[in-house]
């Protein structure tokens, strides 16, 4: 242990309140609210706002949860990470301790409650969500394969099927659709930050597939998973969760998507050095207008049919 | 002359507490709307309601 990470280690009862509500990362659960809400609201059944607030709170919870006992697992490479350096463990703030009973604590409160306030199979699908993104992805799949990415990206793709089952206590076509549509997603848009924030993954040694297999191969990937993702976000236009709005929304966004992979694709290392990566940045930005794009269109066309209209 | 300069790790454990008590208060308040849903809703009672009305 060097005199650095003795100096950064927290001691017990020292972090503030602040410091545990970043274990939680609340960035990544806003994405986790807005798509189990609009999963919530999408299904073709009425739930009681009590009852629909406390469910997206404690799938909240549960995915703030597994966010925690990742940074618990993933402390070591955060520290080297310019990336995840201010995190409240590598910074000192926070033992690792105190967040690997904070993470399990809220993993078992998040599933019971959600069990209590809602139906047991949103509870079992939120189970396995934490399970997969804290087991199968942080502790097996991050550092042996290339492919972390793509199979730990079904851990986010989870809520909005969490949400549909809420409502209706199932599963269906549409909750599928919508996992797919963020499964399918999340290898372009990390990859497209792995290609601009290339130092980071490569002295943490976690097999990036920038890392392992080049830039130029990542490249295609990118433009392979956006040609694959455009069926299935035209597809669920023409399902109940569909609708002209949710058809037009994602035309657009999905030739964005594709003009940006294809850019991506076309250059080459010297061409993105030069302008300091501008494109991949881009492209970055835009997924994250395109997710957020697709499932704002699916919440309108569910809010319409509210009052009559929306769908087909 | 009183010198009462309050560390700021007081402060930071006092916001913690204040904080966790304002978790735990919403909590119960969350708990207890759940329950009045859930007890109005017919989900607690022993025999489902449409057996009740068919007396």
């Amino acid at each position: 242990m060097t005199d650095t990470s003795i100096n950064s280690q927290a001691s017990t009862g020292d972090a503030g309140f602040g410091d545990f509500f970043s274990l939680l990362k609340p960035r990544v659960m806003s994405l986790v609210v807005f798509t189990a809400f609009v999963g919530l609201l999408a299904a073709p059944v009425d739930v009681h706002p009590l009852i629909g607030f406390a469910s997206i709170l404690f799938i909240a919870l549960g995915g703030g949860a597994s966010g925690a006992l990742n940074m618990w697992w993933d402390a070591d490479i955060d520290r080297i990470m310019k990336r995840t350096r201010n995190r409240p463990i590598p910074a000192g703030k926070v033992t690792e301790g105190e967040a690997l009973a904070f993470g399990s604590f809220l993993s078992v409160f998040s599933v019971v409650m959600l069990g209590l306030a809602a139906n047991y199979v949103a509870a079992a699908i939120l189970a396995f969500t934490i399970f997969f993104y804290v087991v199968v992805y942080t502790m097996w799949l991050k550092r042996w394969t290339p492919q972390n990415i793509v199979i730990g990206g079904a851990a986010g793709a989870f809520p909005p099927m969490i949400g549909w089952a809420v409502a209706t206590g199932g599963i269906s076509i549409e909750s599928v659709l919508m996992f797919t549509l963020i499964f399918m997603w999340t290898p372009p848009h990390f990859w497209a930050l792995a290609l601009f924030m290339k130092s980071d993954y490569h002295e943490a040694k976690v097999p990036m597939l920038t890392v392992t297999h080049g830039r130029k191969a990542t490249r295609t990937h990118i433009l392979v998973y956006t040609l694959l993702l455009a069926p299935i976000a035209l597809g669920a236009a023409f399902t109940s969760i569909g609708g002209p709005i949710y058809l037009a929304v994602a035309l657009i966004l999905n030739a964005l998507f594709l003009k940006g992979a294809w850019d991506i694709w076309r250059r080459d290392e010297t061409a993105a050095e030069a302008d300091s990566y501008r494109t991949e940045k881009k492209v970055f930005g835009l997924s994250l207008v395109y997710l957020f794009g697709h499932f704002g269109a699916i919440l309108m066309e569910s809010t319409l049919a509210q009052f009559g209209m929306g769908g087909w | 002359m009183a010198l009462k300069v309050e560390h700021e790790l007081h402060q930071r454990r006092l916001g913690r507490n204040v904080g966790l008590g304002l978790v735990l208060l919403g909590f119960v308040a969350l708990v207890f709307g759940l329950t009045v849903v859930k007890v109005e809703r017919g989900d607690f009672s022993a025999t489902p309601p449409q057996a009740e009305g068919s007396e």
